[in-house]
């Protein structure tokens, strides 16, 4: 319609620019920088707890995870019953009411259960040339090591011949072989224990701590008839006594039918009458491992509780800033209004400033979150682990922090009047 | 011709306290293209109203208002956007100007709304700062530019995106007489140019550069004069040289 410049062609509006509009809401809040700084403040220091608490607990969840599993799983342990002596009663596995015949019952017996050995364990000092080394002396059979999921290192297991007491055979545990034997093989060597000479025909694989904190390692293994007829010199009354038995549960069966079909089979052989407690307790270590799991829950519930509050405040605060912001850019906003905005276009400016602002508090949250958490592994020694989907829910939380608390001062904005907008002083 | 603008009874009444403030009355007028057009009157009555109206920053209680054949009383808050963004250009007396940007991305903001490719903006914006004798300070910001600097930055702004009317609102109320005049001459010769432009003033000496000339006085149109325009270059001239000051 004039002369002094082209006119536009492309009647068609477009959108607008997205980079242009990324580039205008940097712009704006880095105009008023220690303004926005604060204001990301809230969610950067709530994002930074939720990412550093989430690794810790992570990391000592799958700590003691992997101490559960070294146990092995779909593991049962049969321990002697609460029995009463003269009037007292002593607590579970005080004395073992539990017999080695228990244990071929429970296996031969119980469809659900794929082995059951029974075992016993005393302390003694064994010997080995010159070394001398106090540790448990645990007298078991070869389903033991099936039922723990324990494989030897170096050497072997028990032959059935060996198993049946034939020969005078010692598996010791990476502890004991270390304590003795140092860094020699200790396959085919002679240790002592009780001035009995056994042979070393194998070396466990290390296990580590067990959840309790006791070294599973410090153990020697000997062949239940070997140990009985040597070394743990036992009378007749309790000649085929076991202290605990290790029953491992076919995989997918029901543990908890199995644990009671265990109970009922061990009152009939016990002849516990109706009236009276079962004879045994069976501890189920996917129970230990569900309730360390339940507690790791109630942990991530307070987290995201604490994570919900820290973003609600950082939210309010950056609904708050951006109020102001309005506020100030009101001559702004109706001049944009004046030479052609849609309304549409001033929400989604002030949208995207709300959103960019948050996003950012949590992006810097997150890297001093994980920044947090390397310092907490290297000084304090913690095992963490950040999650990845932790990263990403705590930025997708916080750009929708940004969008639920900017939208309704981006709507105010919107529906300004350009009139009064435009005279605003 | 068909009229630029077309108003037919046009009326505006605000809420003020329990009853309503007639703030513009039957107000009744066409306006050809390319003129230049003064609204004069004293506060109150009703000229900025008008602006506001024919601007299409409003919406009309009553009557009828056509903007290049089209009825704009019934438009949508997005058409109305639409028609500010092809059809017009404002003009303010306090400028306006965004104080963050340079005098280039000042320029730009209309045709952003218009989704043009960022090179064509640049390009436009830059032709229509030269237009306005601007063409060395475009990375200029507001703040390092004088008010008739910045007064032209909003005018390079205005014709940016080819409008067929500037509406301008005292366009030399913050301004000393010389640059005041010398806004008046280029907006002389924006219209020579085919520019339409509709300036309200309460200054007579604003208005002389006008070929036209509306009164308001109460809300009501009370006079509808043509005129021989001054000449804003030749008054330019004929100031002595003293107060040299752009």
């Amino acid at each position: 319609m004039n002369a002094l410049l082209p006119p536009i062609t492309s009647a068609a509006r477009r959108g607008i620019d997205v980079l242009e509009a990324l580039r205008g809401a940097l712009s704006a809040l880095s105009a008023n920088l220690l303004r926005s700084i604060l204001t990301a403040l809230g969610i950067f220091i709530g994002v930074a707890a939720v990412i550093a608490t989430v690794a810790v607990g992570e990391g000592a969840r799958r700590q003691v995870l992997a101490q559960i599993q070294s146990l092995g799983a779909n593991l049962l342990i049969v321990w002697g019953g609460s029995a009463t002596m003269g009037g007292v009663r002593l607590g579970a596995g005080g004395r073992s009411n539990l017999a080695w015949d228990d244990a071929v019952a429970i296996a031969r017996e119980i469809p659900e259960v794929q082995v059951a050995a029974g075992s016993i364990r005393q302390t003694f000092q064994v010997v080995a040339g010159n070394q001398n080394w106090s540790t448990t002396v645990l007298a078991t059979e070869p389903d033991y090591f099936i039922a723990h999921e324990w494989v030897a290192d170096g050497g072997r297991l028990f032959s059935p011949e060996e198993a049946a007491g034939g020969r005078k055979v010692v598996i010791l545990g990476a502890t004991v072989a270390e304590m003795l034997f140092a860094e020699e093989d200790p396959v085919g060597r002679e240790i002592r224990i009780r001035q009995t000479p056994f042979e070393v025909i194998g070396v466990m694989a290390r296990k580590g701590q067990n959840p309790t904190g006791q070294d599973q390692d410090d153990t020697v293994f000997v062949p239940y008839w070997t140990a009985r007829r040597s070394v743990m010199g036992a009378s007749r009354a309790n000649a085929r006594q076991v202290g605990v038995i290790s029953v491992k549960v076919h995989e997918g069966e029901n543990m908890a039918a199995a644990e009671e079909a265990i109970r009922t089979l061990m009152r009939q052989r016990h002849r516990v009458a109706a009236n009276e407690p079962d004879s045994v307790s069976i501890r189920n270590l996917s129970d230990i491992q569900a309730t360390r799991d339940a507690s790791a829950r109630t942990l991530s519930t307070l987290l995201a509780s604490v994570a919900a509050v820290s973003l609600l405040v950082g939210g309010i605060g950056v609904m708050n800033i951006m109020l102001v912001s309005v506020t100030e850019r009101t001559r702004e906003i109706g001049l944009r209004l004046a030479i052609g905005a849609r309304r549409r276009d001033v929400l989604a400016q002030f949208l995207l400033e709300a959103v960019m602002l948050a996003l950012l508090g949590g992006a810097a949250g997150v890297l001093a979150g994980i920044a947090l958490s390397h310092i907490l592994a290297d000084v304090a020694g913690w095992p963490v682990l950040v999650r990845a989907d932790a990263v990403l829910i705590a930025v997708g939380v916080s750009a929708l922090t940004g969008l639920f608390f900017g939208f309704w001062p981006a709507r105010r904005a919107a529906h300004l009047d350009p009139i009064t907008a435009l005279r605003h002083e | 011709m068909t009229a630029l603008i077309e108003t037919t009874g046009l009326t505006k009444h605000y809420p003020a306290g329990e009853g309503v403030v007639a703030a513009l009355q039957d107000v009744s007028l066409a306006i050809a293209p390319g003129r230049f057009v003064a609204a004069m009157g004293p506060s109150g009555s009703g000229k900025s109203t008008f602006l506001n109206l024919i601007g299409c920053l409003d919406r009309p209680t009553r009557g009828s208002y056509r903007l290049m054949d089209e009825e704009v009383g019934a438009l949508s808050h997005d058409r109305l956007a639409d028609l500010r963004s092809r059809r017009l250009g404002f003009v303010f007396q306090s400028f306006n100007l965004l104080p963050r940007a340079d005098a280039l991305a000042n320029v730009e903001l209309p045709l952003i709304y218009r989704g043009m490719p960022k090179r064509l903006r640049r390009e436009r914006a830059a032709a229509a700062l030269a237009a306005v004798g601007l063409a060395d300070r475009m990375h200029h910001r507001p703040t390092q530019l004088s008010g008739g600097q910045q007064q032209r930055v909003a005018i390079a702004r205005a014709i940016v995106g080819s409008p067929d009317l500037i509406l301008a609102d005292e366009p030399t109320g913050a301004l000393d007489t010389r640059t005041g005049l010398s806004i008046m001459a280029l907006f002389q010769a924006l219209n020579r140019n085919g520019v339409g432009i509709l300036m309200v003033t309460h200054d007579p000496d604003v208005a002389r550069f006008a070929e036209r000339v509306l009164r308001f006085r109460d809300g009501r149109l009370i006079a509808d004069e043509t005129q021989r325009a001054a000449n804003a270059e030749a008054a330019l001239a004929g100031l002595p040289e003293a107060d040299a000051a752009a």
